[in-house]
């Protein structure tokens, strides 16, 4: 795993310093994430690098999963898909079930951390459990139009931390605590991002019975309705009417999903076995994810909603040309026509796939910017400034902090 | 050689890192654009109006301002727009003043501008009011000639160049920037103070501004 020195020639080594700096500050505090899964969603790939540079830092660090069984996570996705406004019943019973697991893990959950950093709503009633210490709460989900049934019951929770944490400003609702905006980020030096040798792609594309013989459009994403895979697939046939191409759906599911086997199902019954769409329901391997990237002609992300959308900040780091639905996060990371291009429906995205393949200079103009605006912004070394940021916050009230 | 006159006092480089704040208040019109202008925090009118700059170190096609972009972009009123994002933001000491120019260029436009008053954002596209919490860390880099300064000034970073010269004239309330202050009042250079005063940091990239420094300063060093 990467030391902090070797992000200093792609960030610069002052951007460094500043982490140092900071670092520093925090001396004598811990700090403990808690969240619901070690692997797969971007939540537990942030931590996964997070986590190990802070302590690098000598920030105090710990990093806590709690516990559920397959009811729970049933639950939760429910929360989840409703919380992104999607039509969801949600029942006394499922709000019981949802407690039952709680008031274990509240008992069976060693609370150590100065401040305890929890992410999303699967451990949020671990607040109860607060004491002296300072709790924040991460919210990594698009909340601009909540089902309030389930908003209004995770309130109850929500407004006794000492601050929240969103991802794009269309998510803050009006809260007694205070709201900090901190976008997630990717890590260029990680397995999915880093530079790959050409004969790496070339392996994962053999492996795959993909060729390069016509231009690949490709999706990374988890099977999972608010992704849109089955409006990838109708963007493509609309594309392929007049341009010879393939399309890659590629993700694979993560523990406290248990809707993705269904939609896979779904995707896969659409594409009708056409020969040109490749459904690859991808073992936990981030090179495969980074080869197929790279070997990527266009990037689609076609989402519903978004919490954020790390997978376009992939992309656009590989200076690869993106089309990505205008929501959640992508608008941040995507200016239109300047760092991508910005769809709204099925049509709009297969038109605006058509003109990246008709146009590769134009395409590759994107792509650069893009990367560009990555390299400034989205990088992991600015989250980890904006996290130590963070927490020293719950020690300062005012708007101008002398450190 | 100027450059080497001791100041009474030597210079300490601090930076200056910040988090963004979100204060769940929203306009989807200009009349409620101004009205909350009028009411937010001062950092609040402080953050929509430098973001760009940090942001947006390098080369940037965005408008200098979140109120010209967003009443240009999604209100589709560019004459406001290019209004707003004109502002002479050096030319106001204050965040006090700048809210009142901003504020006021919104309502004499609305007078004149029926139709404007009936523009509204679409669901998702409203303007969403956040404000800057500042950070001010002390650096390892402290000067006492302009050898010295010249030679600091290419090593810290653009958050510390942008700390002494945005946030100390406008956001502290200095009077000016910290340079030409410690110049003039350390080494007693008024003529390189006002030179460094006249500059305009608004309308170059951070890097840019750093260069326009260094070779100022080290022109008057070398003199």
């Amino acid at each position: 795993m990467a030391q902090i020195n070797e992000y200093i020639p792609i960030v610069g080594q002052s951007v460094v310093d500043d982490l140092r700096l900071l670092a520093d500050k925090l001396k004598g505090r811990s700090i403990q994430h808690i969240n619901s899964t070690a692997v797969g969603g971007g939540v537990a790939e942030i931590l996964n690098r997070m986590v190990p540079l802070l302590k690098e830092l000598g920030v105090n660090t710990r990093w806590d999963l709690i516990k559920g069984g397959e009811q729970f996570f049933e639950v939760t996705k429910k929360f989840h898909n409703a919380l992104h406004g999607r039509p969801e019943e949600v029942t006394q019973n499922d709000f019981d079930i949802f407690m039952e697991t709680s008031r274990k893990n509240i008992e069976e959950t060693v609370i150590s951390g100065d401040i305890v950093f929890v992410h999303d709503p699967q451990p949020i009633a671990l607040v109860n459990k607060k004491a002296g210490n300072k709790w924040l709460w991460r919210c990594h989900i698009d909340v601009s139009d909540p089902n309030q049934k389930v908003w209004g019951f995770l309130r109850g929770f929500i407004d006794k931390y000492d601050s929240a944490v969103f991802s794009a400003p269309g998510f803050s609702p009006h809260l007694p605590i205070r709201q900090f905006l901190i976008s997630p980020s990717i890590d260029p030096l990680s397995d999915k991002n880093k530079e790959l040798p050409p004969e790496t792609i070339d392996a994962v594309l053999r492996k795959y019975s993909i060729s390069r013989d016509k231009p690949i459009l490709t999706q990374i994403s988890r099977f999972d309705r608010l992704k849109d895979p089955l409006g990838v697939v109708e963007a493509f046939q609309q594309v392929r009417r007049h341009i010879d191409c393939q399309l890659i759906l590629a993700g694979g599911t993560a523990s406290d999903d248990p809707e993705g086997m269904k939609v896979l199902e779904e995707v896969k019954a659409k594409a009708e076995k056409d020969k040109d769409i490749h459904i690859l329901l991808l073992p936990q391997d981030d090179i495969e994810v980074n080869a197929l990237q790279r070997a990527s002609t266009v990037i689609i992300q076609k989402s519903l909603k978004e919490g954020f959308g790390l997978t376009v900040a992939e992309a656009l780091w590989k200076a690869k040309p993106v089309v990505a639905s205008n929501v959640g996060g992508i608008p941040l990371q995507i200016k239109h026509k300047y760092s991508g291009l910005l769809c709204h429906s099925i049509d709009g995205a297969a038109f605006a796939v058509k003109q990246l393949f008709n146009s590769p200079e134009y395409a590759r103009r994107l792509g650069e910017n893009g990367r560009e605006h990555v390299r400034n912004n989205f990088l992991l070394t600015r989250h980890l400034r904006e996290y130590m940021l963070l927490f020293l916050s719950l020690y300062h009230g005012e708007d101008i902090v002398y450190l | 050689m100027p450059g080497l006159n001791k100041a009474k006092e030597p210079f300490r480089f601090h930076t200056r890192l910040h988090l963004t704040e979100l204060t769940g208040l929203r306009a989807t019109t200009l009349g409620q654009l101004a009205d909350l202008i009028k009411k937010v925090p001062g950092s609040s009118i402080y953050h929509h109006t430098h973001r760009f700059l940090q942001q947006h170190q390098y080369l940037s096609p965005e408008p200098p301002n979140d109120f010209a972009h967003w009443v240009t972009d999604i209100l589709g009123e560019d004459e406001l727009g290019e209004m707003l994002a004109s502002i002479d933001t050096i030319q106001y000491s204050t965040i006090r003043a700048l809210r009142d120019k901003i504020v006021s260029t919104i309502e004499s436009y609305l007078k004149d501008s029926a139709f404007a008053r009936l523009k509204f954002a679409r669901r998702g596209e409203e303007f969403h009011f956040m404000k800057s919490v500042s950070f001010v860390l002390p650096t390892a880099y402290s000067v006492s000639d302009l050898n010295e300064f010249a030679g600091a000034l290419k090593k810290v970073t653009l958050d510390s160049i942008y700390f002494h010269i945005f946030e100390a004239r406008l956001r502290l309330e200095r009077g000016g920037n910290d340079f030409s202050n410690w110049i003039a009042d350390s080494l007693g250079d008024q003529e390189l103070a006002d030179e460094i005063s006249n500059l305009d940091p608004y309308t170059q990239t951070l890097e840019k501004l750093r260069e326009s420094l260094i070779r100022i300063i080290e022109k008057k060093a070398g003199a």
